[in-house]
């Protein structure tokens, strides 16, 4: 395991080195953009629909138990951007982009693809690596944007439909521009940043050890997945510990 | 230390004591051997004594536990030595990027290494693609090739290197004999062309007896002749001899 962390930290840093060249790979990063937005765009703002509507289903029965209803707009508008969405889109999109990075990764490895880039002279780390990791993280951050934006819909719906809550969409948005302001969603686009760079390297680094034949790269993709959403989750603990510090 | 002119056409190889060991397994158990610049030198040997390894150690895929490889009396391990010396290596399974056209993958070192400006590189991938006898392939993709049509594009994506060593691992493993006979000639084609060293690694004997300038005979990771093609006919070692005479002529020779 400590192998693991320690090669993946030198990949790291590694790609962190390669960042100057990310203009002369901008093709690739666009292309891996483009994979990666046209593949979770609309799951993404689908997922926060139901996300922000089962939110405020949860909450607002009991703030309207209590007669503080009109506060539903802040619990859903700070739940949604500081934790929710960049989880959730983290943990989304280390199912679809990170399974899929390690397969690609994984199946070059084994097929000697990687060798033959070697033998070229050329980075592994600038020509897989670097734009896979880029784009990652510009994408994951926007997704989160959507995200936010969605979830926020959802719960105005739900609150605004359900008998028991009642609560008007003026009244929903009212509160939540009140609560939440741009240091919150600030908040989760950096968690959302980390989680973006902790699924890119876990991804690219199980595709890049991977051995064997198909049942390697499927157990690379295994570990992928299931790595980054370990980390992501322990993470956000750590992260959100360090933000909530920052803001007193 | 000798410093190479760009424009030569050739590097020579040293192999000083190599040994290399997967998992307690001794798979290279000692290794000297020099290859000349300009030769076609041929390893052969047997499946699983040690070729693909010793080859991916002259290039520099695989490190050491003891031992060096000198290119041109550099350690392949030393930092800069890719930049130096321009090498290449055609794998057993060809290695194209499945991603890319096969016009893309003939002219990948140019196109990342900024070597040249996109019509000139896509000139240069024409010229070698005709070179190997592919020429209006280039817009197709690797899947869409056969065996032999994917190791010519390998040939032809070493060549765009220009290489001054270039490594064959198994040219003609998996072909037909006709295309393999097509492969061998294309070897010793560009080796007379082109000028670079070339290491093949086989266990096809005809290959190796038809292009060969030198070759060595690799049993259980230990090199039990190096010479011309002569002087290993005549080698009298046992094992090389049972390596050599090996064939399927036996029918006639089972008691009913």
């Amino acid at each position: 395991m400590f192998q693991n962390i320690g090669e993946m930290v030198v990949l790291f840093w590694q790609t962190l080195k390669a960042l100057p060249a990310t203009w002369r790979q901008r093709q690739k990063v666009f292309e891996q953009l483009f994979e990666i937005g046209n593949a979770s765009l609309l799951m993404a703002c689908i997922l926060s629909l139901f996300i922000g509507g089962v939110l405020s289903l949860q909450t607002g029965p009991v703030l309207a138990e209590r007669g503080i209803q009109n506060l539903l707009g802040g619990v859903v508008g700070i739940s949604m951007c500081k934790e929710l969405a960049p989880v959730m889109m983290a943990v989304l999109i280390a199912g679809r982009i990170g399974s899929a990075m390690a397969a690609e990764i994984g199946s070059m490895q084994v097929y000697q693809e990687i060798d033959a880039l070697k033998t070229m002279n050329i980075s592994v780390v600038n020509y897989l690596v670097l734009p896979r990791l880029v784009a990652i993280s510009i994408a994951l951050p926007t997704l989160v944007i959507f995200s936010v934006l969605t979830g926020w819909l959802g719960g105005a719906l739900v609150a605004a439909f359900n008998p028991q809550i009642a609560v008007s969409y003026s009244v929903f948005f009212n509160n939540l521009r009140d609560v939440v302001d741009f240091g919150d969603v600030a908040h989760g686009l950096f968690k959302s940043l980390v989680f973006a760079v902790v699924i890119g390297i876990v991804s690219c680094h199980q595709g890049l050890v991977t051995i064997g034949g198909p049942r390697g790269i499927g157990r690379s993709v295994t570990k992928a997945v299931v790595n980054s959403i370990v980390v992501i989750l322990i993470l956000d603990y750590f992260l959100t510990r360090f933000l909530l510090y920052l803001e007193k | 230390m000798t410093e190479l002119s760009p424009n030569q056409k050739s590097v020579s190889v040293h192999v000083r004591g190599l040994r290399k060991s997967f998992d307690g397994v001794e798979v290279l158990k000692g290794l000297d051997f020099e290859v000349r610049r300009g030769e076609l030198f041929v390893i052969m040997g047997p499946s699983g004594s040690g070729k693909s390894v010793l080859l991916k150690h002259i290039i520099g895929l695989e490190t050491p536990d003891a031992g060096d490889v000198l290119i041109e009396g550099q350690s392949i391990t030393s930092p800069g030595v890719m930049d130096r010396h321009r090498m290449a290596m055609v794998f057993q399974s060809s290695a194209l990027l499945n991603s890319l056209t096969v016009a893309e993958n003939v002219g990948l070192y140019l196109t990342e290494h900024r070597l040249k400006p996109p019509e000139e590189i896509e000139r240069i991938v024409a010229e070698k693609l005709e070179l190997v006898g592919l020429s209006g392939v280039g817009d197709k993709m690797p899947s869409e090739l056969s065996g032999g049509m994917k190791k010519r594009v390998a040939i032809a994506r070493a060549l765009v290197v220009e290489p001054q060593l270039i490594l064959y691992d198994e040219p003609t493993s998996e072909l037909d004999p006709v295309i393999a006979v097509t492969i061998g000639q294309e070897i010793l084609r560009l080796n007379r062309v082109t000028g670079a060293t070339s290491i093949v690694v086989t266990h096809d004997r005809d290959l190796a007896f038809g292009i060969a300038d030198r070759i060595a005979i690799l049993l259980q990771g230990s090199l039990r002749v190096v010479g011309t093609p002569e002087e290993v006919q005549a080698c009298q070692d046992a094992d090389v001899q049972k390596f050599l005479r090996a064939d399927f002529r036996f029918k006639n020779n089972v008691k009913q």
